[in-house]
Formats: structure tokens, C-alpha cells, sequence
């Protein structure tokens, strides 16, 4: 690039004031090009750099991490100074003295002669040492044991329950939820996650009874839900119409997916439920990402059964990344399901893909291959035509009765609770589908998406917990939300070094 | 509750539990402690920075091991000579834990003979490969010790014996002698030669730099250790290394990566032959070049950056890179001047001013820019604030490490502050307002060590160059007296650049010029030309040319009598031509104003004359004979003077020789003397006239009037 520049000041200003030169109003940082001097917040110049005059190319970089400020000549930094953090924003300012004078302005559309990139890099690299250098304090045996608390009560949360036994017992730690309570969370879970959301309500109602009766906003949901998987032909209250196999009902649906796969896509879904999560969307879907990335280790490790693998052990040990990763790792060499529950996996996979940003389309291509010929064929097997309700017929005059007394349940919450506009917002999603010849293909097609499970599937979860008296968030997520609530924090009062520090980074 | 050393190991024995459990945490810095207390530094880091898991216990177990048996040294080498091999082998493995860092198990076994044993049963055919390769490791452990300990493993000829290891097909026992030879070869009291004795082995070990990343780090590290001066170079380069270790440079190792880039940090030094060949050479589809270029960015580690700056900066200064090239220019040169500021180490600011100072010495448009990056000239004047007053306060240890460094930094600057203030004069002005810098100049042309007053007599003779700067800051802070002073007595290297910043300060303006010939500078100079020294015999007798320059009679007789006539057709003979044309310059400048002309022809005459004779006869570069018909021409302007020519025929007919030379300078000169000799308002013209009309010059002058030169013409 060629910038032309004549006896110019090159400054950064806070209030713009076209009477005054830069360089002179208060708060304002200039460099004159006449006599290379600079200024800081007066009229009165420092000797600063050599001259500069007609087609030099000057640049100025400010660093909001350690307040400095310097400017460059033809792409050579000319050696920094120190400027006075200040409320407002610095803006970008160039005063000419003769009329005629042309500038060329650049920031960033075309490379800058300066390499800027590396400067960046190195300041990543300031951040992140910073980080991993953190003291964590001389108890050392308590940083570990807080470590292995939350990968254990992450899979805990989630219904691991093979993996967080084996875990408890290679950490030589306790679980507070007994066995069987976790057990049966995990089936109601695998139930949802399966599209089977009739028998979870009944088994849920069975299990911890009044549950449902104190959350009706829950029930609605999962309610909602039920028709939604009635008209997708997977609610068992429509299945067992159809002419499908026990055998391989059976196998259909797995164990709960690995990890909740929440889509930023369904945000709205968790704002409906009865209990918001804590954690943003982003982190969420970080998670989510996360999880598609280890699929390949998952695949590789599903041999080696034995439910103690020392590498996972090791794992665990490190960090909070990697406590995770070992947590999928032997989740998959302890589930006694391994098989079916790779099918879930690989059948849940591709949604994720169609459906959501650009953050899980980066990981790899030759895995989606593979997994998109598993995602057909899967397909192929559970709804061969894509019917309505599996193009059963008695299923289908079940669904409408169903539909029917899900309005009914409707109106008589809203008689009880007050209007509800939510509810209605779902009830109207749902029923929908029924316009359409082909729901699947449908504007409002993507509730029949099995990804959209998840979210009741949480919510579910979470209230369950919840009336057990035990945390309704992992501590896992909720530090993580803090996380990244602290980056936002610190992104919105100007501390520069949020911006080499995602989570994300250290989520991979 | 105060845990000792002894009591956490009877714990640890004989409940055997896991060391995350809280009563070792607890007793760490108890037992930190008392480590550091029997000086076992290193350790105590391994032990802390494995911090968990089953390593740091192996760890942990030796550290405890090793303090617990210091009193049977006695019992370890006696298991060596044991009959069974098995009991042999443990006894090596239970040695090798012992000596992990403690240098007191170390020496013990040394004196107590363990290394020639294990040297037998490291070179023994029958014994195990097993064996062999624990023999090899705890050597190498013995090696880590102090340099009393390399010492004596080099008495004991280890290293024929551990090359003579490397050629067993099994890796692991490879891997184990090189480790060992590199501890050896990296320790100060090992002599490089040492490699070079049996050319094989330089041909083996780059066979071996195939077999694996520890074999691959281990001999680079040898390579770059051993690697002292050209001859050293063209060996390890004839035998292959640039290609062989090349495609190290993109190893996935950080260690095997680092100790490539080394290797050809020291190869490429001052190595026009080695540079030209690595800027060709491409590993992966990648040039070289922009390989050191990735390994230059800043998120990389310090060392890193820096040597593939010097790799860089050899190839610049060998012709291989363009000094324009944006490899340099934005690269190369910006990484260097970061390596100077304060955020670094002590040791890499050094090394980064001295690599700049090398990449910038012959380019202006470098030092330009050089000047103007990052405030580099205030930057560098940090460089002699050590040890600093808060060092000395602070901490012993950071004094003793400042002190250890403040040598080292203060020539670095030096050198740097020379390379800056070459050519240009705005930068040598800024260098000379920069805080009390005559001073620290002046300062360190007294300082005791050696490079540091070289550096500085560098520093000075660059600024020298600026007139300017010899009228002004040189006379204020009399630099002319410490000067003189390194010049007595001082080694040649500081002679060479002392003699000729002299030549600077010897002037005619300058104003130092007097109060240095009051200070015996003649005799001085005298005895440079003299000096065997090629540099200094040209110094001295530039120096004394510059003296001589419109000189008043005094100062030109006493360098006359102080250089003696003798001395004088000495330096006339000399094979250099710069000592030859820097000595007619003196006698030119001798030879100027009429009375100056007369007094030293009356004296002289004769010597000059045939001087004169001899070289217009001799084989002599055009630029020579000019000079010297030059000095004739001079000559002729004297009063008496002129006869010594007119009375020689033999002069007249070469001048008139060269008036008709096809070379238009020496036609010139030779005018010149015609000119001089038949001037019109001298007694006796008349007479000179006719005597050069009988020689025939009038018809030459006829022709010259008409060529084509406007000189000639003129005259």
C-alpha cells in the first residue's frame, strides 16, 4: 500500500474537535511529521522518531493490554510509550496543514506493511503462559480433588453411570447421588433422547412422584414434545401401531448421547423451560463442538472394554479439558450398550452438522463422510418413507386425540396460571406440522429434528435433580459459564487481554 | 509437626502410599529444604516440576534413595566386580539411582574407581546390551557432575570408547553413549578436537541422525558444540550436514528442532561457503530462509528466535540474502533490536546486540533503520547500568549475575554503537547525545578486560568519521589522552583500531592533533611501521601522513629523524600497496612549501631521488606512479631542489616519458614538474628552458596542446 502523507500529525484523540490539531487537546496522542517529536496530552512535544514526509506509510498500534501505544514508519515499530487509561475510547485521527495534502487510510482492508500478526501472536502467547502459570496455591492435593469433583459429578449429572463408578473408584472418591437414583435418571434421559418422551413422562411420574404435578410448565413441555415425536413416529404411543420389529425398537434407541448437544439454534427452548439453564448458549454449543471431536477417539477406544484404561486415569488428572475428554473416553469402554450407542451417536451427528454454525462443520471432513453413509442408513431403517406417524393410520387418529387433549391441557393452565405466551408459541409450533404434506420438510420441520430433544431432555433432568435437593447445573458448566461471563465482563470494561483468552481455545 | 527427611521416608517405605497423599505433600518443602541444603538444586526442580503421577514418584524415590546412601559409595563400585551378571546389572541400576543428582555419590565413585570399570563393562562383547547401556547412562549421569568430574572421565578415555559404542545395532544403547558424549562434548573442559580425531566418525554419526528423535537432538547438540572456526565448518559440511540435518528443522520434536537450528547458526557463522549453499535448500517444498523466517515469530521461544535471526543474518552478510530483502529489512532486523531490550535476559541482550551490530556493519540503509526501530540507541544505554545500585541491594545472587554480565553487555553496546555510527553522521550525532556517552567511551578505554576496551575503541574510531563530532565532543572530553594510553602496550586487535582512529584524531582540523604529537605520537607511529602487522604498519604510516599534512618544519624533521631514512626505503620497498602509497603520501606532505622543500632535499636529496627512480622504474599500479611523479613535481618547486633534478638525466628523460603516456593522470603529473621547472619568475628559468628544449619536451608540449583533454591543455 502507498500512503501518501505530508507534514502530518498522525494522532489518537478522544474528543474529536475539527478547531484544534490533534496532537493538542487533552487526552489525545499525536506524532508530528515535521520534527518527529510526539505528543501526549499537551502542545508541547517529546523527541520521539525520525521525520516523515510523502509516501511514508506510518501506523499506529494501541495496546489495550498493557496500555502502550506505538507508531510505526515503513512497517518498523519506532519504540513504545506509555498512555493513560482513560474512561472513553481513543479515535483515529489525521491532521493536514496544506490544502491538496492526500491521505490513504487503512485499517485493515489491505495488509498492513507492519506485521501486525506477529505482534498479536506473541501477546496470545503472554496471555495464555499467564494463564497456565496462574498459581494455584501450595495444596496442590485439594486442586486435584476439586479437579476430579467436577468431572465426577459432570458424569453424574448426566447419568454416566458405569463411567463416574469407575471413576469414583480409580480417584478414590464418593458419589453423592446414590446408584439407583442415577440409574433411573439415566433411563427417563435415554428415554426422551430416544423420542419416547410418553413413556419417560409415565416412568418420571412412577419414579419421583408429584414431580410433574408441582412443574406443570414442565409437563407442558414434555407434552408438547410427545406430539411432536407422535407425528415423527417415534412416541411409542404411535409406535406400537406400526408394523416395526420389537428387536429392533430395542435397539433404536441408545443410552443418552454422550454429552447435551444444546444448539444455539434452540435458544428459545431453553428459556421456555421451567428452569433456564445458568450457562450461555455459546458455552453450550462449545460443549457440543467439543464432543464431535473426540468422536474418532471414541471409535478407535470401543475395543479395549476394560473399565479402568490407565490413560484415562491419567487424564483426568490434568485439567478440566482433559478430565473430559477421559470422561468420554471410558464412558464408551464402560457402557455395556457400546454398540447401539454408537449408532446414537452417529445419528445424532449429522444434525448437528446440518443444523448448526460454521464451529462443527471445522471438524474434519472425512468424518462426516463416514458418518452421514451410518446416518442414512439408520434413517433408512427407523422411518423408511418418512410418513406421518409412520404412515400408520390408528397411530395417526391417536395423535390427533392426543393433540386434542393437549389443548385442553392448555387451556387449562392457562385458566390456572394465567396466560401463557410460551405455551402457546410451542402448542402452535407443534400443531403445525400438520399443515404441511411433508413436516419434515416443513418451515417449522426442525422440531422434528431429534436434536431438539435435548433441551427437554435438560430441562427434565435438571428438575428432577432439583427435587432431589442436588445442584440442577454441573459444577463442570457452571465454571465454565463463569468463564466466559468473566471474558464478557472483562471484554466490556476494556481489559484488553480478554480477546487472547477464549474458552474456546482451551475447549478443543 | 516438623517431619525430618528420614521420617518421610520410613513412611513412604513401608505404607507405600500414593505421593498426592496429604502427609508427603506435607513433608515437600520440609524435604525440599533439606535437599537444597545437600546442594541437590537439580533434582529438587525435576521433583517439583513432575509435581504427580507415577514419574514424579520414580523421581522421588531416587532423590530419597540418593540422600540416604552417600556413606556407601564403598559398596556400589564393589558390586561392579561381582561374578554373577545379573547381580552386575542391579548393581549398575541401583548406582544409577544413586548418583541422580548428587554430586558427592559422584565424586565418591570416581575416586573409588567405578569409571574404568564401568568402561570395561561398557566395552566388553560379552556383557548384555542391558548392561552396556546402564554402564552408558549412569557415565553420563557421572558426566552431569561438575567439571572435575568430565575431567577425569576424559583421563579414563571415555570418549573411544563410547564412539566406539555407537556402533552397536541396538538404538537403545546408541541412544544412551550419545547422550553421554554430549554431556561430555557440551562441558567447557572437553576440546572440540576431540571429534575430528577419526573422520569416520563424523561420517557414522550423521548415519545415525536417521535413527531417532534422541539420536537427532544428541549429535546436533555435539555438531554445535564442536563446531569452533572454519575448519570445523568444511568438515562437518563436507561430510553432509546441511543436508543431513536440514530436514530437522521441521522435526515435530521442539528439542530436535531447536538443536538443528543451532547447528546451522554455528556452521553459517562467517561461513560465505556454507551460507550460499542453505539459502538454496529446501526441506518439505520450503526454502530454508523461510523456514528461519516461521521460527523468527514472536509467540516462538527466545532462543529460537534468536538463532535463527544469526542463521539469518550470516546468510545476509555472506551475499546469500539481499540486505534489502523484507527477510531482513522487517524480519531479521526488528526481532534483533527486541532482543535488546530490557524485558530480556541478560545473555540474549548481548548476543542480540552483537548479531545486529554483525548484520548492519556494512549497510547504511540497516543502520538507518536500525537507528530508528524501538528507540534502540536510548535502549542500548541501559546496557551499562549494571550491576545497577537496586541489584546490590536486592539480592547477592542477582549482584554476582549482574557483575558477571555488565562486561559482556557494556561490549555489546560498543560494538552496536559502532555498527550504528559507520556512515551516517545524523546517527553518530544522536549516539553522541545519548546520556554521558563520551564519557562511557572514555571510561571503557580504560577498562580492564580486553573486549570491553576493543569494543570501545570500535565505538570511537566510528565516530571518528565525523568531522563534526572531532571538533566538538572529542576535544571537550579529550579523548586523544585515553587513546594514547591504549595504544601503549596494547594487544594488536585493539592496536589496529586504535592506530587508526588516531589517523582520524591526527587531522588537520582536528583539534587533538597538537596535544597528541605533545604526547610522544611520533615516536609511536614510528615504531607501528615498523610492526609486523600488515594493518598497523598501514596505520602507522597514515597516521604520520595526516601528521604530516601542512605540518609546520619542526614536526617535519622530528618525523624524519624518528622514522629514519632507513626505515623510510624500507617502507618504499614494502609488497603492500596501501604501505607504499600511504609513505609516498608522507613524503608528498613532506614535500610541500618551498623552504620545507629545500631544507629536507639538501638533506635527503640524494635517498629521495634514487627512491623516486627506483619505483618510476618498478612495476608499479598507475595510482603509485602518480603519486610519485607527484612528489617530482614538488621537488621541482623547491628552489635548490630543482637541480637535483635538471642535473639528472635520467629523471628528465622518464618525465618525459610519461608526458606522452597514454595515462592522462600521469601526463598531468608530469606536466606538473615540467611546469615547476621552467617557471618564468625564477632565477635560472632560462636556463632549464633551453636544457628541456634540447630533450625535445617543446614538440611534446605542442602535441599535448592539442589533445583533446582540457587539462593538458591549460598547461
Amino acid at each position: 500500500i502507498t500512503g501518501i502523507y505530508r507534514k502530518e500529525q498522525v494522532g489518537r484523540v478522544q474528543s474529536l474537535s475539527p478547531a484544534v490539531t490533534p496532537r493538542w487537546d487533552k487526552h489525545s496522542y499525536g506524532y508530528h511529521g515535521d520534527d518527529g517529536h510526539s505528543f501526549c496530552s499537551s502542545g508541547t512535544g517529546q523527541p520521539y522518531g525520525p521525520t516523515f514526509t510523502t509516501g511514508d506509510v506510518i501506523g499506529c498500534c494501541v495496546n489495550l493490554i498493557n496500555n502502550t501505544c506505538f507508531y510505526t514508519k515503513n512497517g518498523h515499530s519506532l519504540g513504545k510509550f506509555v498512555f493513560l487509561p482513560s474512561q472513553s475510547n481513543l479515535y483515529p485521527t489525521v491532521g493536514l496543514q496544506t490544502p491538496g495534502e492526500i491521505v490513504d487510510a487503512n485499517f485493515g482492508q489491505q495488509p498492513f506493511v507492519f506485521d501486525i500478526e506477529d505482534y498479536m501472536r506473541e501477546w496470545r502467547a503472554k496471555i495464555q503462559s499467564t494463564i497456565k502459570r496462574f498459581p494455584i496455591g501450595d495444596r496442590l492435593g485439594e486442586w486435584q480433588a476439586m479437579l476430579q469433583n467436577m468431572v465426577s459429578s459432570y458424569l453424574v449429572h448426566h447419568g454416566y453411570c458405569s463411567t463416574a463408578t469407575a471413576f469414583a473408584r480409580v480417584t478414590d472418591t464418593t458419589i453423592q447421588e446414590e446408584q439407583t437414583s442415577i440409574k433411573n435418571r439415566q433411563r427417563i434421559q435415554k428415554l426422551v433422547l430416544a423420542g419416547r418422551v410418553g413413556e419417560a413422562i409415565e416412568a418420571t411420574q412412577q419414579l419421583y412422584p408429584g414431580l410433574l404435578e408441582h412443574n406443570p410448565n414442565l409437563l407442558f413441555m414434555l407434552k408438547c414434545r410427545q406430539f411432536v415425536e407422535m407425528v415423527n413416529g417415534t412416541d411409542s404411543e404411535v409406535r406400537c401401531f406400526s408394523a416395526r420389529s420389537p428387536r429392533s425398537q430395542d435397539s433404536y434407541p441408545g443410552s443418552p448421547s454422550l454429552s447435551p448437544r444444546h444448539g444455539s439454534s434452540n435458544s428459545h427452548v431453553h428459556s421456555t423451560g421451567a428452569d433456564s439453564p445458568t450457562c450461555s448458549n455459546g458455552v453450550m454449543s462449545t460443549k457440543s463442538k467439543q464432543s464431535h471431536s473426540k468422536y474418532p477417539t471414541l471409535t478407535s477406544s470401543s475395543s479395549s472394554s476394560s473399565s479402568s484404561s490407565p490413560s484415562s486415569v491419567n487424564y483426568s488428572e490434568s485439567n478440566s479439558t482433559d478430565s473430559t475428554k477421559s470422561q468420554q473416553h471410558s464412558s464408551t469402554s464402560n457402557q455395556e450398550t457400546s454398540d447401539s450407542e454408537m449408532e446414537m451417536e452417529a445419528e445424532h451427528y449429522p444434525n448437528g452438522v446440518l443444523e448448526n454454525s460454521s464451529t462443527r462443520i471445522m471438524n474434519g471432513t472425512y468424518k462426516h463422510e463416514e458418518i452421514l453413509q451410518t446416518d442414512e442408513s439408520s434413517m433408512e431403517d427407523s422411518c423408511p418413507q418418512r410418513q406421518l406417524c409412520g404412515g400408520n393410520h390408528a397411530a395417526t387418529e391417536r395423535m390427533i386425540q392426543f393433540g386434542r387433549e393437549l389443548q385442553i391441557l392448555s387451556e387449562q393452565l392457562c385458566r390456572e396460571y394465567g396466560k401463557n405466551t410460551m405455551h402457546k408459541k410451542m402448542l402452535q409450533d407443534a400443531f403445525s406440522l400438520l399443515a404441511y404434506s411433508d413436516p419434515w420438510n416443513c418451515p417449522v420441520g426442525q422440531q422434528l429434528d431429534p436434536i431438539q430433544r435435548e433441551p427437554v431432555c435438560a430441562a427434565l433432568n435438571s428438575a428432577i435433580l432439583e427435587s432431589q435437593n442436588l445442584p440442577k447445573q454441573p459444577p463442570l458448566m457452571l465454571a465454565l459459564g463463569q468463564a466466559s461471563e468473566c471474558l464478557r465482563l472483562m471484554a466490556r470494561v476494556g481489559l484488553g487481554s480478554c480477546s487472547f483468552a477464549r474458552v474456546d481455545d482451551y475447549l478443543h | 509437626m516438623k517431619h525430618t527427611l528420614a521420617s518421610v521416608v520410613r513412611t513412604w517405605r513401608e505404607n507405600s502410599i500414593p505421593l498426592s497423599h496429604p502427609c508427603i505433600l506435607e513433608c515437600l518443602p520440609s524435604l525440599t529444604l533439606d535437599l537444597l541444603k545437600r546442594n541437590n538444586k537439580s533434582v529438587v526442580h525435576k521433583c517439583v516440576a513432575y509435581k504427580h503421577g507415577p514419574v514424579a514418584e520414580k523421581r522421588i524415590c531416587f532423590v530419597l534413595d540418593s540422600t540416604e546412601v552417600t556413606a556407601s559409595s564403598r559398596h556400589y563400585v564393589d558390586r561392579l566386580f561381582d561374578l554373577d551378571p545379573q547381580k552386575v546389572l542391579q548393581g549398575v541400576i541401583d548406582m544409577k539411582n544413586a548418583v541422580i543428582g548428587n554430586n558427592k555419590q559422584k565424586a565418591n565413585l570416581i575416586v573409588l574407581g567405578a569409571v574404568p570399570r564401568l568402561l570395561y563393562l561398557l566395552q566388553q562383547e560379552s556383557s548384555s546390551t542391558e548392561l552396556r547401556t546402564e554402564c552408558a547412562v549412569v557415565l553420563g549421569s557421572l558426566a552431569m557432575g561438575t567439571e572435575n568430574n568430565v575431567k577425569s572421565l576424559l583421563d579414563c578415555h571415555i570418549i573411544p570408547a563410547l564412539l566406539q559404542g555407537l556402533l552397536s545395532p541396538d538404538l537403545k544403547f546408541i541412544e544412551a553413549c550419545l547422550r553421554c558424549l554430549r554431556t561430555i562434548f557440551i562441558s567447557p573442559v572437553t576440546p572440540e578436537d576431540l571429534l575430528y580425531t577419526d573422520s569416520s566418525v563424523i561420517s557414522h554419526l550423521m548415519g545415525l541422525l536417521s535413527r531417532s528423535r534422541y539420536t537427532q537432538e544428541y549429535i546436533c547438540q555435539i555438531f554445535s558444540h564442536c563446531c569452533k572456526g572454519p575448519d570445523h565448518q568444511t568438515i562437518l559440511f563436507n561430510y553432509g550436514a546441511v543436508q543431513n540435518i536440514a530436514h530437522l528443522l521441521v522435526s515435530t520434536s521442539n528439542k530436535v528442532r531447536m538443536q538443528a537450528l543451532k547447528c546451522f547458526s554455528v556452521l553459517a557463522f562467517e561461513n560465505p561457503q556454507v551460507s550460499m549453499t542453505l539459502v538454496n535448500v529446501s526441506v518439505d517444498g520450503e526454502l530454508l530462509p523461510q523456514i528461519f523466517v516461521k521460527m523468527l515469530q514472536r509467540d516462538k521461544p527466545i532462543e529460537m528466535q534468536l538463532t535463527s535471526a544469526k542463521c539469518l543474518t550470516s546468510m545476509c552478510r555472506a551475499g546469500a540474502i539481499r540486505t534489502d530483502d523484507p527477510c531482513i529489512v522487517l524480519k531479521t532486523l526488528p526481532c534483533l533490536v527486541r532482543m535488546c531490550s530490557k524485558d530480556r535476559l541478560l545473555e540474549e541482550r548481548v548476543e542480540g546486540a552483537e548479531t545486529l551490530a554483525y548484520l548492519i556493519e556494512t549497510d547504511v540503509e540497516l543502520q538507518r533503520m536500525a537507528s530508528i526501530t524501538d528507540h534502540l540507541i536510548v535502549m542500548l544505554a541501559d546496557y551499562f547500568k549494571y550491576p545497577s545500585s537496586v541489584s546490590a541491594i536486592a539480592d547477592i545472587k542477582r549482584l554476582d549475575h549482574d557483575l558477571k554480565h555488565a562486561h559482556e553487555l557494556r561490549q555489546a553496546a560498543f560494538k552496536l554503537y559502532a555498527s550504528l555510527g559507520a556512515n551516517d553522521e545524523d546517527i553518530r550525532k544522536k549516539i553522541i547525545e545519548t546520556e554521558n556517552m563520551m564519557d562511557r567511551i572514555v571510561n571503557g578505554l580504560s577498562e580492564s578486560s580486553i573486549k570491553v576496551r576493543l569494543a570501545a575503541v570500535r565505538c570511537l574510531h566510528s565516530l571518528s568519521r565525523s568531522v563534526q563530532q572531532l571538533r566538538t565532543s572529542f576535544q571537550d572530553h579529550a579523548v586523544w589522552k585515553p587513546l594514547m594510553k591504549v595504544l601503549q602496550n596494547a594487544p594488536n586487535e585493539i592496536l589496529v583500531v586504535a592506530s587508526s582512529t588516531l589517523c582520524n584524531l591526527l587531522l588537520e582540523f582536528s583539534p587533538s592533533k597538537e596535544p597528541i604529537l605533545e604526547s610522544g605520537a611520533i615516536e609511536l607511529l614510528c615504531s607501528l611501521t615498523q610492526s609486523e602487522n600488515l594493518a598497523l604498519r598501514v596505520n602507522g604510516i597514515w597516521a604520520l601522513m595526516n601528521m604530516a599534512f601542512q605540518a609546520e618544519q619542526k614536526i617535519k624533521s622530528d618525523i624524519l629523524r624518528g622514522l629514519s631514512t632507513e626505515q623510510l626505503f624500507q617502507l618504499l620497498s614494502d609488497s603492500d600497496v596501501n604501505v607504499l602509497m600511504k609513505t609516498l603520501g608522507l613524503l608528498r606532505n613532506l614535500l610541500s612549501t618551498r623552504p620545507h622543500i629545500d631544507h629536507i632535499m639538501s638533506t635527503h636529496g640524494k635517498q629521495i631521488m634514487q627512491a623516486v627512480t627506483l619505483i618510476l622504474e618498478g612495476e608499479h599500479n598507475i595510482e603509485v606512479k602518480e603519486q610519485t611523479l607527484c612528489i617530482l613535481a614538488n621537488i621541482a618547486d623547491g628552489t635548490t631542489a630543482k637541480e637535483l633534478i635538471m642535473t639528472n638525466d635520467d629523471i628528465l628523460q622518464k618525465i618525459k616519458y610519461y608526458m606522452s603516456h597514454s595515462n592522462a593522470k600521469l601526463q598531468l603529473a608530469a606536466m606538473f614538474c615540467i611546469s615547476n621547472l621552467i617557471w618564468n619568475e625564477e632565477e635560472g628559468s632560462q636556463e632549464r628552458q633551453d636544457k628541456l628544449r634540447d630533450m625535445g619536451i617543446v614538440d611534446i608540449l605542442h602535441k599535448l596542446s592539442q589533445s583533446s583533454d582540457p587539462n593538458l591543455c591549460d598547461k
